[in-house]
């Protein structure tokens, strides 16, 4: 296809008009207010139902809601949960005894949330999960347990679930 | 011998002055590239270095110090070490003619403010010294042995043609209205009302030509075909890194320098400012003032060359072509033309 191209009229020709109209727009904006967030020290608000890293979420008799079902281990596309269930006397019958993510693996996709049958795993706002060591960013049930706890908690409950409520 | 002594002691004086406030405003010539730019995109530029990132440019230097100085396997070695060397000499050395200020007066000697002053043929150096920076580009580029970098050095061999000619009709209306390649006389002609005000009135056409074509020159953008990362990775100096790299660089930056200066004595009047004369602050202060206020013009030049950058894309290769050849070349001329005819008509004013 041929491409029409517009006809410049003789001022359009002259080129500098549009340059200093461009000039002038660039000067414009050395003074508008400048859009950069500095990181560490301010910080966004997240939105609500922000999903940042999963955390495992606690009963209402003050355990981990998890039964150890290994969904979310099957389903995590990088592998990152791993789960070693036990036999339990409570009423789910089964609980994990070792409950890990591996954040230096974890794509934070929400596969694990959306497969979990129990609602015990669930993406919450924390993000600064950068460490110097890999080792570290293996994260133990009773650290996932602590996140969950902490706000905001699960789309409707003001409160963490715990024991005798 | 006697005679000679201060003369020496005092142009060395002024050479370290000189360079030390030229390798400092290099320094902070890319910090203020860098700020502008940031400003001009609404970010906020380097601010991590000291306050409002004033150190940056030290961080930059040492980085540079550290980084390893590879030479490529193919490359034509001797050339190749060299041609830094030809980019950053000649950016440094073209400040020798540029005189910065009247005079200061101590103990009833005056102590010109030049490291060389009342060059007759001033200008005439300054254009043959900074035309030699684009045999470092070449040499770079074609002993680095890569594609890329000699596309950028031919494209950089062909802009020089095409905008040595601009500048040099551009800067013949302002030389035949003086009668002289001097600097001083320059400036001197530049005091004083219509048409001696600011040669920038006079020969306004001729300070347009100049000045696109001193944008070539140092190959800035919109004319930075020698570099052009979109298209040639980074041009001539892709393949040099270190202290070599940093050579190039900063041999841009001066060159950036001596063309403000060169824009503000040609077309700027210098240190002159309208109806202000020096002699009335003294000996001393009337040449620090002087000083002062082209510094402050070759800032705001500067200012102006970091602004273009960051508001106009890159021409393309026939574009600049055609805008030298069939535009500048012909209003330069044209220029010239109608200087010729008024100074045959009323007489060198």
């Amino acid at each position: 296809m041929k491409l029409k191209r517009p006809t410049l009229s003789w001022w359009e020709k002259l080129y500098f008009p549009a340059i200093l109209q461009g000039m002038l727009l660039t000067f414009r904006h050395v003074f508008k207010k400048k859009v950069t967030l500095q990181y560490p020290e301010e910080k966004w608000t997240l939105p609500p139902k922000y999903r940042g890293a999963p955390v495992l979420l606690t009963g209402l008799d003050g355990h981990e809601k998890c039964t150890s079902c290994k969904l979310c281990q099957f389903i995590c596309p990088p592998k990152a949960i791993n789960i070693v269930g036990d036999e339990t006397d409570l009423q789910k019958e089964k609980y994990p005894r070792e409950f890990t993510i591996d954040f230096g693996l974890c794509i934070f996709c929400g596969y694990c949330q959306e497969v979990c049958p129990v609602e015990a795993i669930w993406l919450k706002d924390e993000y600064e999960l950068a460490d110097y060591d890999r080792t570290n960013l293996i994260f133990p049930k009773e650290k996932l347990l602590e996140m969950g706890r902490k706000p905001p908690y699960l789309p409707g409950r003001e409160k963490p679930l715990e024991e005798g409520t | 011998m006697s005679g000679l002594w201060p003369e020496v002691i005092r142009a060395l004086i002024t050479i370290i002055v000189v360079i030390g406030i030229v390798m400092t405003g290099v320094a902070y010539l890319t910090l203020a590239e860098r700020k502008v730019s940031a400003w001009m995109q609404d970010r906020r530029g380097p601010n991590r270095v000291g306050p409002f990132g004033i150190f940056q440019p030290v961080a930059d230097g040492l980085k540079f110090f550290f980084k390893e100085d590879v030479a490529p396997r193919e490359a034509y070695k001797p050339l190749y070490l060299l041609a830094p060397l030809l980019t950053l000499f000649p950016a440094l050395i073209t400040f020798a003619v540029i005189p910065f200020g009247t005079s200061i007066t101590i103990a009833g000697t005056s102590y010109p403010l030049a490291i060389a002053p009342n060059v007759n043929v001033g200008v005439i150096y300054l254009l043959a010294i900074s035309s030699m920076g684009v045999y470092g580009i070449l040499l770079a580029g074609w002993s680095s042995g890569n594609k890329y970098s000699l596309m950028g050095a031919l494209r950089a061999a062909s802009q020089v043609i095409s905008y040595e000619l601009g500048i040099g009709l551009a800067l013949i209306s302002v030389v035949l209205w003086t009668g002289s390649f001097d600097f001083h006389k320059i400036v001197e002609a530049q005091q004083g009302g219509w048409p001696h005000l600011w040669f920038v009135f006079a020969h306004f056409l001729g300070f347009v030509v100049f000045t696109v074509a001193v944008f070539a020159e140092t190959n800035r953008l919109p004319f930075d075909l020698p570099e052009s990362e979109s298209e040639l990775v980074a041009g001539y100096h892709t393949e040099y890194s270190g202290l070599r790299f940093a050579m190039f660089f900063m041999g841009e930056y001066a060159n950036m320098i001596t063309a403000s200066a060169f824009v503000v004595l040609l077309f700027f009047g210098g240190w002159n400012l309208p109806f202000v004369n020096y002699a009335w602050f003294g000996p001393i202060w009337g040449g620090i003032l002087s000083m002062v206020v082209f510094f402050a013009k070759v800032a705001v030049m500067l200012y102006v060359f970091i602004w273009v950058r960051w508001t106009l894309p890159r021409f393309r290769y026939d574009q600049l072509m055609n805008l030298g050849w069939k535009r500048l070349f012909p209003l330069a001329v044209l220029n010239l033309v109608v200087i010729a005819t008024w100074l045959l008509l009323r007489g060198r004013p």
